[in-house]
């Protein structure tokens, strides 16, 4: 490598996270705690410095920094995603963190997970991946175990458990790929691969994806996503079922392009876990009566979706575009549905009824989230659904596509039933107003606005998307 | 132009929201009146203007290009029928509701928001603007039955309406979307995939696009065995909900089969238009035997909506099976079509104001509860009396001439079925004879308070102005049918040489 490039100028979002979490446990440590906002403004602070950095990285052609970080429109996206959802996440939870005794260190631990998940999404070496997938995983473990009450450590203890299972099935999958391929880095693995022995480097690439499968929630990695998103608070929840799984499918998605199809048919192996992933999915979340086992369950039916983009990744250029905007959508749309549930005390969807008259623009913002995540027009979902299909179908997965249809159409009955009984008549008990978020709820009408502008706007965003 | 027509009523809404919220219904309802009365005035001067053959007033925006989606307007003479009586019904509900005092702000606000979206599903030239403007249509007549209807059952009533047209809507969808990854290029554009005819072979993957568009259609028109939404919809809703949800929102499943449906997917049409027949004739048989059973008046009604749609789509089914042999019966069946569906939209928007204007006087619409009504309002009865007819189809009236191009059509088709139809026109013309008979004749009677008389008072101005002018266009239709005739017919042509492709 002659040509090195190594300007730390081009890592600004990603320093600006690091430098926002460092700042948030040591301003937070030096604040009493009644005047813990202020780490929040700062950390809300660093991550506008990142989305800064990023719309100026983004201007520039692609290139790779320390050899092994790749700066690309995947990157970029990513960065923007990520980002957007920390500060809308860190915002709209400010009412159940408050005050809190650990208040600076949610902050802190959103931000690593967040620099975590960005980290995959652009390493292009196996070693930095791993690295990576370390830093999305750790912090969110503590993250997982913030509340400290009953199910939360049981939660967390479940979540580090199989995380750690994972952690260690991934690398042994990379010393494997390493093995056969004899290098580490993305542009020599498929020359490597070429030449060295197929069966190791098809179970070293299986372990690998093992290790993303496990953060991306898909199945069969998907056992910890109900338990922990309900045992959790749900900003904690909307963290843990947003912010890693757009890391590790665009990680995936970089990896997989890099591995020739000829060596390893991974195309249908992710077409598989796709069709798992979706179908089964939806099938749990049929007869739950918690919404955040409910919504945890759906996150695992929308991973399915995104990893039919991932299975005719090399087969179409409109799977990049529609990959980066199913990603964008999923993100809005999911968050705008946790802070639904976290601006109301209610957590089955019976004692949703009657939502609609007390908060109608919370349950109008819930309804727009929910019917988002079946993917009606002009939510942005429908956008990031109707690309994946075209794509599926473009790339000559079409019973993936009709598979998928099917599963839009029979996941409107689980959501349906939620959306329900908003519009009943009001339950008889009243409200507690005191045990209600208004920063939720605005986070709430926020999110369902912005996945509306999402969706209109989306002629305009998926170009951007598409550029390589 | 067009986007003019059709985005002024929600302008004039986003204007009204500015206004203070004060209880004086006036200051909310004229203004709607005269948002009314201005589209009326452009969409005359369309019709002026429509050119001969192909879209008028086309206009085209990309909106998002790489997914094949455009907002593209357009109008011919299958859509600016539908157009003009969508308006007329609105302004006649507005005439109507001139003294709404139950929260009128956001009454007029929601109905302005109606209007929008009603027009813009009969302009709509793409598959997405389609569904859009027809998802909204359902959203914005949920919250119209919901907060303003009668009973205490409105709220369920209208959240069953909701359920069973969003579910329908996505079946829409879902073939839109099969149609859409046929076409090469990908693209929603209703003119471009006619030209296209990316399903020209038929085969499952068109019959399944046929399949759920069809299914998305059925609930909205309703055809039986989908209708169930129906009755409690109307029998909960307001009046001018009732008229605009009969006269208007009913109309886009139908005009969804001969603008989507048909052009679109024309083997598949021609090979299933059997199913379509006998869909129709079981829904004219079933809804005119149910309607005859009612002792609710507006529920009566309701079914005979089932009744008059089924003809529509005996029409549309006959032209599929004559597609490629006879050129004229076609020709009637679907310019019969079309014209029922104005002429339905104006006799049963008219019908459904008299029955609000019954309820207001006697809060009750039970029809054994009132008698002798043509010695006490003889306005009333009269308006009533020849909106029923009209209904009935006798002949003067929009309704005959529909029905007698729909008969004439369909018989060289499936003589059978078109006899099966005719008992229906029996049947319907019985049961509104009864229902005459029983509420307008015979000695007085009405529902009253014990011991406090209420007063029943004849038909105010407000109420003969919103409803007189509806039957007036009725009976113009049926007495000078040409100007609409010669509108439709050329458009049905196009129509029916896309299908017989």
């Amino acid at each position: 490598m002659v040509m090195m490039n190594e300007d730390p100028a081009t890592l600004i979002p990603e320093l600006a996270l690091l430098a926002g979490a460092v700042l948030a446990v040591l301003v937070g440590a030096w604040t009493p705690r009644r005047r813990q906002g202020r780490v929040r403004v700062l950390a809300l602070v660093a991550v506008g410095v990142g989305l800064i950095g990023t719309i100026t990285a983004a201007t520039k052609p692609p290139s790779t920094t320390f050899d092994t970080y790749v700066l690309d429109t995947t990157t970029h996206a990513v960065r923007a995603i990520v980002l957007v959802s920390v500060a809308l996440i860190l915002w709209w939870s400010r009412d159940a963190v408050a005050a809190h005794p650990r208040e600076s260190e949610f902050t802190a631990l959103v931000l690593l997970g967040g620099l975590g998940a960005v980290l995959m999404a652009g390493a292009a070496d196996l070693l930095l991946l791993f690295a990576a997938f370390l830093l999305a995983s750790v912090p969110l473990y503590a993250l997982a175990g913030w509340a400290k009450s009953g199910a939360t450590t049981e939660a967390a203890l479940k979540y580090y458990l199989s995380g750690a299972f994972a952690g260690v099935t991934m690398l042994a999958g990379t010393t494997l790929l390493y093995g056969a391929a004899g290098t580490t880095g993305y542009d020599t693995l498929p020359e490597g691969l070429a030449t060295g022995a197929a069966g190791p480097a098809a179970v070293g690439l299986v372990a690998v994806l093992a290790g993303l499968a496990f953060k991306a929630g898909a199945v069969p990695a998907h056992f910890w996503v109900p338990d922990v998103t309900d045992g959790t608070p749900p900003p904690v929840a909307a963290v843990l079922t947003t912010i890693p799984k757009i890391g590790a499918l665009a990680a995936m998605w970089r990896l997989l392009l890099d591995v020739p199809e000829d060596i390893v048919p991974w195309p249908l192996l992710i077409a598989v876990i796709a069709a798992v992933s979706m179908s089964l999915g939806n099938l749990a979340a049929f007869s739950q009566s918690s919404v955040l086992r409910l919504l945890a369950y759906s996150t695992v039916s929308q991973v399915g979706y995104v990893l039919i983009i991932i299975a005719v990744g090399a087969r179409t250029p409109e799977a990049q575009p529609a990959l980066l905007f199913y990603l964008a959508a999923y993100a809005l749309t999911n968050i705008g549905a946790f802070a639904a549930v976290a601006a109301h005390p209610a957590r089955t969807v019976d004692e949703f009824r009657g939502l609609g008259r007390r908060r109608p623009l919370l349950a109008i913002a819930l309804v727009v989230s929910l019917l988002g995540l079946v993917g009606t027009p002009p939510t942005a979902v429908f956008v990031g659904k109707l690309t994946a299909f075209t794509a599926a179908f473009d790339g000559g997965m079409a019973w993936l596509a009709v598979l998928a249809a099917v599963n839009t159409v029979a996941s409107l009955f689980y959501y349906l039933r939620w959306i329900a009984p908003l519009f009943r008549d009001e339950s008889p008990e009243p409200a507690d107003e005191s045990s209600e978020s208004r920063t939720a709820r605005h986070g709430a009408v926020t999110a369902a606005t912005l996945s509306l502008v999402l969706g209109v706007a989306a002629g305009l965003i998926l170009p951007l998307f598409a550029a390589s | 132009m067009l986007s003019i027509v059709v985005f002024l009523p929600a302008v004039v809404a986003l204007a009204l929201a500015a206004l203070p919220d004060t209880s004086t219904p006036r200051r909310y309802t004229v203004p709607w009146v005269v948002t009314g009365l201005v589209q009326l005035v452009l969409v005359a001067v369309m019709w002026l203007q429509l050119p001969p053959s192909g879209y008028g007033f086309v206009e085209q925006v990309a909106w998002i290009p790489s997914a094949g989606i455009s907002y593209h307007l357009g109008v011919d003479g299958l859509s600016l029928p539908l157009v003009a009586m969508t308006v007329v019904v609105f302004t006649a509900a507005a005439i109507y509701s001139l003294r709404e005092h139950q929260r009128p702000k956001s009454y007029v606000l929601l109905f302005l928001a109606l209007q929008t979206v009603s027009v813009g599903v009969f302009v709509a030239l793409d598959l997405i603007l389609f569904f859009l403007f027809f998802d909204l249509s359902i959203v914005f007549m949920y919250f119209v039955i919901a907060g303003w209807g009668q009973g205490s059952r409105a709220r369920s009533a209208a959240l069953t309406f909701f359920l069973y047209t969003f579910l329908g809507s996505l079946a829409l969808l879902l073939g839109f979307i099969l149609i859409y990854l046929a076409a090469t290029p990908h693209t929603f554009d209703i003119p471009a995939l006619a030209a296209q005819n990316p399903l020209t072979a038929g085969g499952p993957v068109a019959g399944a696009a046929l399949l759920a568009i069809g299914m998305g259609l059925a609930v909205k028109t309703p055809l039986v065995p989908f209708h169930t939404w129906l009755p409690p919809a109307h029998t909960e809703a307001p009046a001018a909900g009732s008229a605009v949800l009969a006269g208007v929102l009913l109309k886009m499943g139908t005009y969804g089969f001969v603008r989507i449906a048909m052009p679109l997917l024309p083997a598949s049409w021609r090979q299933f238009a059997g199913v379509v027949v006998v869909l129709g004739v079981v829904s004219v048989i079933y809804g005119a035997l149910v309607a005859l059973a009612q002792t609710d008046l507006k529920r009566m009604i309701a079914y005979t909506s089932v009744n008059h749609m089924g003809y529509v789509l005996l029409g549309v089914g006959a032209a599929g099976l004559v597609a490629e042999t006879d050129a004229q019966a076609r020709q009637l069946a679907t310019t019969g079509a079309v014209t029922q569906m104005v002429s339905h939209g104006l006799i049963t928007g008219a019908l459904f104001l008299l029955a609000g204007a019954l309820h207001e006087r006697g809060r009750t619409y039970d029809m054994g509860a009132y008698g002798g009504l043509a010695a006490r309002t003889p306005r009333f009865a009269g308006l009533f009396a020849v909106a029923a007819f009209a209904s009935l189809g006798l002949p003067g009236f929009s309704g005959f001439i529909a029905e007698f191009q729909i008969f004439t059509g369909a018989l060289g088709a499936t003589p059978v079925a078109t006899a099966i139809a005719v008992v229906g026109i029996l049947l319907t013309a019985g049961l509104f004879l009864v229902a005459l008979s029983r509420m307008l004749l015979g000695g007085l009677r009405y529902p009253d308070a014990p011991g406090t008389p209420r007063p029943f008072p004849d038909l105010r101005a407000r109420e003969l102005a919103a409803i007189v002018p509806l039957l007036l266009l009725a009976t113009l239709i049926g007495l000078v049918p040409r100007t609409l005739l010669d509108t439709i017919d050329p458009a049905s042509r196009v129509l029916n040489e896309l299908v017989a492709r």
